[in-house]
């Protein structure tokens, strides 16, 4: 409380006095800045005047949804990671190319494991796991030798498996009907697509998919979210904009427990961890659900590009939604999401699927064993 | 941002404020610090290399100054080292000479290039531009929506031919819009693009088809202020694929620490120009290299802090209330109080305001902690006061207080500490009018400054540019404020060794105990305020 209300007195004694600066300079040159306000009026209203005769183009401005083509028929989940594993050694080839140069130096002298280690840090796998992974390397591969590439592979695969944490039940637990799916996370991370992309994994496994537009905030994510509906023929239940998110996440259970749905999937709007009122409101949504149905799964969407502050946002978000699984999204790109292995770490939080691309069937299943083979350029 | 950077610089130079003399040691464990403290804050490994070499080469190299110990040397070297990697001086919009000019925006997928479409047109359309913002997304289903809805909002026209989802030429779009702004007289056009990868050579040979279509004249890449190791390939590509000309942050209000600014500026050389720091279509700024530095090593912002204080406070209540202040005898009342703490509140949460604040950082546990709500209970004590107790508080005795405690909901304990406090803060903001003086004064040279040029210059016939001139005289007047608030406030603390931690900055703890000491009248009070006192002393304690 003392500390507390010291801050707040001197925090307000601070912005009487730089109030009081500003009144001074202001009324210092009241005189001349009038005329400068005067010639801003002048120009607001021709400003308002260009606004009515750009009036046609506001309605050239699509309201609607494009019609789609019909229902699409989405790809099976089994054959999708095989697909993906290819272009993730490919699009990969950065940390592919140093485990191979790692595997092929003659000696393994302070400069090799010193490249080794940047390119880990450079895949934004944060400095204490970095230093773990090579001082656990350096071990065994010092008392083994290098000589044999085979038994070299074997050991960093072992090690980066180690890393990926293959223990980890990474299955979507749909166990009750119906099974609600939470997708939340920051801004911009792809959660409306991957809630799209999910929906056609699950369609493709022969479920019956009701999507929740909670994301009430953003300009059009409701529209964006129905149109991944339509493709595969999934109803999609939003309201209006500015809407309670959590009256929209009711709703959509609602209507789920109706149809006897197998699963509802809720988006919801991006938010920064940092926002306290934010985070509350998540909390809400999870709450009103559960006065229907399970809340089975709490999926964050993480983005590959982001770096140490994942770790920062999973912390968060796990207290206020308690996150069963992740997402890791844009890993097509150049990025690596090795935060992600810091956050499976400390939160014991698994990577449950990883979108590989712009495709619409480009989200697949996480396997530790599959992945860290596509990581060796297999 | 930048929070936890700060606060490990500020460790790392807590360590080395104790000696008198740096050994070379000494530099070496300092600059491990900073290396980890940079790549932890997401700075990429090349930059963090070379800075830390640079730093260690001055820092090993630097003459014995006189008027600075060592400490003060390395925070001093940190501090042009990050100003210099930023990009020194701040970078505006260069418009082309004929209309429209053309902003095109682009970046990796969810970066916030629509959100910022929107933020860009409103503040171009306040600055008296006037913008239209073309959907040249066709790929993300319901972008073009998107960027209609925010153009509404934001105020500003939309140029959306084509209904996006996959179907349309994004650079035909563009390159239309060229004709259609030509004819509707808009001088800025605002081309936001699909996201796309670096990786993708497809989609970025079509970025670089869009810029050579509408020949843009800036080329904005805009990138999340989370992103990681990867920001410098990204922005790579982008300058090799489309060809940046500055670089916009977004989500800088998260707290990334925004290692990616430093990276790209560095890679790249192409200056950062504008931030985005909020969900809100104001939440939008030009980058302040020079702030975001001290930032860093947790000087406070105090510029960004009067320009918000500008914008959200009414200037004649200020007025008043400061005057009323400034003319001592307490008539600053609760009710003066009260304005000024909810005007305050529109600037943002009491959060970020303090973070703000130079010195602060080393408080960041305090302030995170801090509850908002205890805001609303001040609040609730000064509205359970009748007018005659707001504009007097020495008539508050026992009875008004049990009565104000009750309505409040909160207890009569509490009620004391709020006027006991609001009695000594007002003492000290009395005290240090002197330096309000030292205010006019700074106000005063600079516009007698102003003035002497003002004579030699013709004063502008374009209504812009005049706005522009006296906007620039604003901000001279208003550094000459930070300058002199910072003086007085350095003044008043007590250790005002130059460290990130107090530099500039107030002990809060000394700050608070001279309030109190003061407050119980240590000094000579006019009879009249002495009388003052002993009543408020009579309420229950």
């Amino acid at each position: 409380m003392s500390v507390d209300s010291n801050l707040l007195w001197i925090l307000i004694a601070a912005c009487a006095l730089v109030v009081a600066g500003i009144v001074f300079v202001l009324v210092r040159r009241g005189r001349q800045l009038a005329p400068t306000f005067e010639s801003q009026g002048i120009e607001d209203g021709q400003g308002s005047g260009t606004f009515g005769g750009g009036d046609g183009d506001v309605s050239a401005a699509p309201a609607q949804p494009t019609p789609t083509s019909g229902r699409e028929t989405p790809e099976a989940p089994a054959s999708r990671l095989t697909r993906l594993r290819r272009r993730l050694a490919s699009s990969n080839n950065g940390l592919a190319r140093a485990f191979a140069d790692l595997l092929s130096s003659d000696k393994l002298d302070a400069d090799t494991w010193d490249d080794f280690e940047t390119t880990l840090i450079s895949a934004d796998l944060g400095v204490g796991p970095t230093q773990e992974l090579v001082d656990a390397l350096r071990k065994k591969l010092g008392v083994e030798g290098i000589g044999d590439g085979v038994r070299g592979r074997e050991v960093l695969r072992e090690e980066l498996i180690h890393l990926a944490n293959p223990d980890l039940d990474r299955s979507l637990n749909l166990s009750t009907t119906p099974s609600v799916i939470i997708m939340v996370g920051v801004n911009g991370t792809g959660k409306t697509t991957t809630v799209g992309k999910l929906a056609r994994l699950l369609v493709a496994e022969d479920k019956s998919v009701v999507l929740g537009a909670a994301d009430t905030f953003r300009a059009a994510a409701a529209e964006q979210l129905t149109t991944w509906g339509d493709r595969v023929g999934v109803q999609t239940i939003s309201g209006a904009e500015g809407a309670d998110p959590a009256s929209v996440a009711y709703k959509a259970v609602e209507a789920g427990v109706a149809d006897g749905t197998d699963v509802v999937i809720i988006d919801t709007a991006g938010r920064l961890h940092t926002k306290v009122g934010l985070m509350d409101e998540l909390g809400k949504v999870k709450r009103v659900i559960e006065k229907q149905a399970q809340v089975t799964e709490v999926l964050l969407v993480i983005d590959a590009t982001t770096g140490q502050n994942g770790l920062a946002q999973a912390r968060i978000f796990a207290e206020a939604v308690d996150v069963t699984g992740i997402v890791l999204t844009k890993l097509d790109g150049s990025a690596k999401g090795g935060i992600v292995v810091a956050v499976q770490r400390e939160l014991g939080v698994p990577v449950k699927f990883i979108g590989l691309g712009e495709g619409v069937d480009d989200l697949a299943v996480f396997d530790a064993a599959g992945f860290v083979a596509g990581l060796l350029g297999e | 941002m930048f929070d936890t950077l700060s606060e490990r610089l500020s460790a790392t130079f807590k360590n080395l404020r104790g000696k008198g003399r740096i050994t070379d040691e000494d530099i070496d464990a300092a600059a491990r610090e900073i290396r980890i403290a940079l790549l932890e804050a997401d700075v990429n490994l090349g930059v963090v290399k070379a800075f830390v070499a640079r730093l260690k080469q001055r820092a090993h190299g630097m003459e014995r100054s006189a008027a600075l110990n060592p400490t003060q040397q390395i925070v001093k070297i940190v501090d042009e080292e990050l100003a210099v990697i930023l990009g020194g001086e701040t970078r505006h919009i260069a418009f082309a000479k004929e209309p429209p000019t053309v902003i095109m925006l682009a970046g990796l997928q969810g970066a916030g290039k629509t959100t910022l479409a929107g933020k860009l047109g409103k503040w171009l359309h306040e600055q008296g531009h006037s913008p239209l913002l073309v959907a040249a997304d066709l790929q993300r289903p319901n972008a073009v929506n998107q960027l209609s809805v925010v153009a509404e909002r934001a105020g500003v026209q939309v140029y959306a031919p084509e209904p996006g989802n996959g179907v349309g030429d994004p650079v035909k779009v563009a390159q239309d819009s060229l004709i259609v702004a030509r004819r509707q007289l808009f001088d800025v056009v605002i081309i936001d693009t699909a996201g796309r990868l670096g990786v993708d050579a497809e989609l970025m040979t079509q970025a670089s088809n869009i810029k050579a279509a509408t020949q843009a004249d800036e080329t904005l890449f805009v990138v999340d202020a989370m992103i990681g190791q990867d920001a410098v390939n990204t922005a790579l590509a982008f300058e090799q694929g489309v060809g940046v000309d500055g670089v916009v942050l977004t989500k800088l209000d998260g707290d990334a620490r925004g290692g990616a600014a430093l990276s790209i500026r560095q890679v790249i050389g192409k200056p950062i120009m504008f931030a985005s720091t909020g969900e809100g279509l104001d939440d939008f700024d030009v980058f302040h290299p020079d702030r975001m530095a001290s930032r860093i090593l947790g000087m406070g912002d105090m510029l960004t802090l009067i320009e918000q204080a500008e914008k959200s406070f009414d200037a004649e209540q200020s007025r008043i209330a400061a005057e009323k202040l400034l003319r001592g005898k307490n008539e600053y009342s609760l009710q003066d109080f009260l304005g000024q703490m909810q005007q305050m509140r529109k600037m943002g949460s009491m959060t970020k305001i303090m973070g703000m604040l130079p010195g602060m950082s080393q408080y960041k546990e305090a302030i995170e902690n801090y509850d908002e709500r205890e805001v609303d209970r001040i609040e609730a004590i000064i509205y359970s006061m009748t007018p005659a107790e707001r504009a007097d508080v020495g008539i508050l005795n026992g009875s008004r207080r049990m009565r104000i405690a009750r309505g409040s909901g909160t207890t009569v304990q509490a009620v004391n500490e709020i006027v006991n406090r609001f009695v000594g803060a007002r003492k000290m903001m009395q005290q240090m009018s002197p330096m309000m003086g030292g205010l006019a004064a700074a106000s005063a040279r600079s516009a007698g400054k102003q003035s002497q040029k003002k004579k030699g210059k013709k004063v502008s016939g374009n209504p812009a540019k005049r706005a522009a001139i006296e906007a620039g005289r604003e901000a001279k007047g208003r550094e000459a404020v930070v300058a002199a608030i910072e003086e007085e406030v350095a003044s008043l603390a007590p250790d005002s060794a130059f460290t990130p931690g107090s530099a500039f900055g107030f002990d809060i703890d000394a700050v608070a105990s001279e309030l109190e000491t003061k407050g119980a009248g240590d000094f000579k009070l006019p009879p009249s305020l002495a009388q003052m006192f002993n009543e408020q002393t009579k309420g229950p304690r």
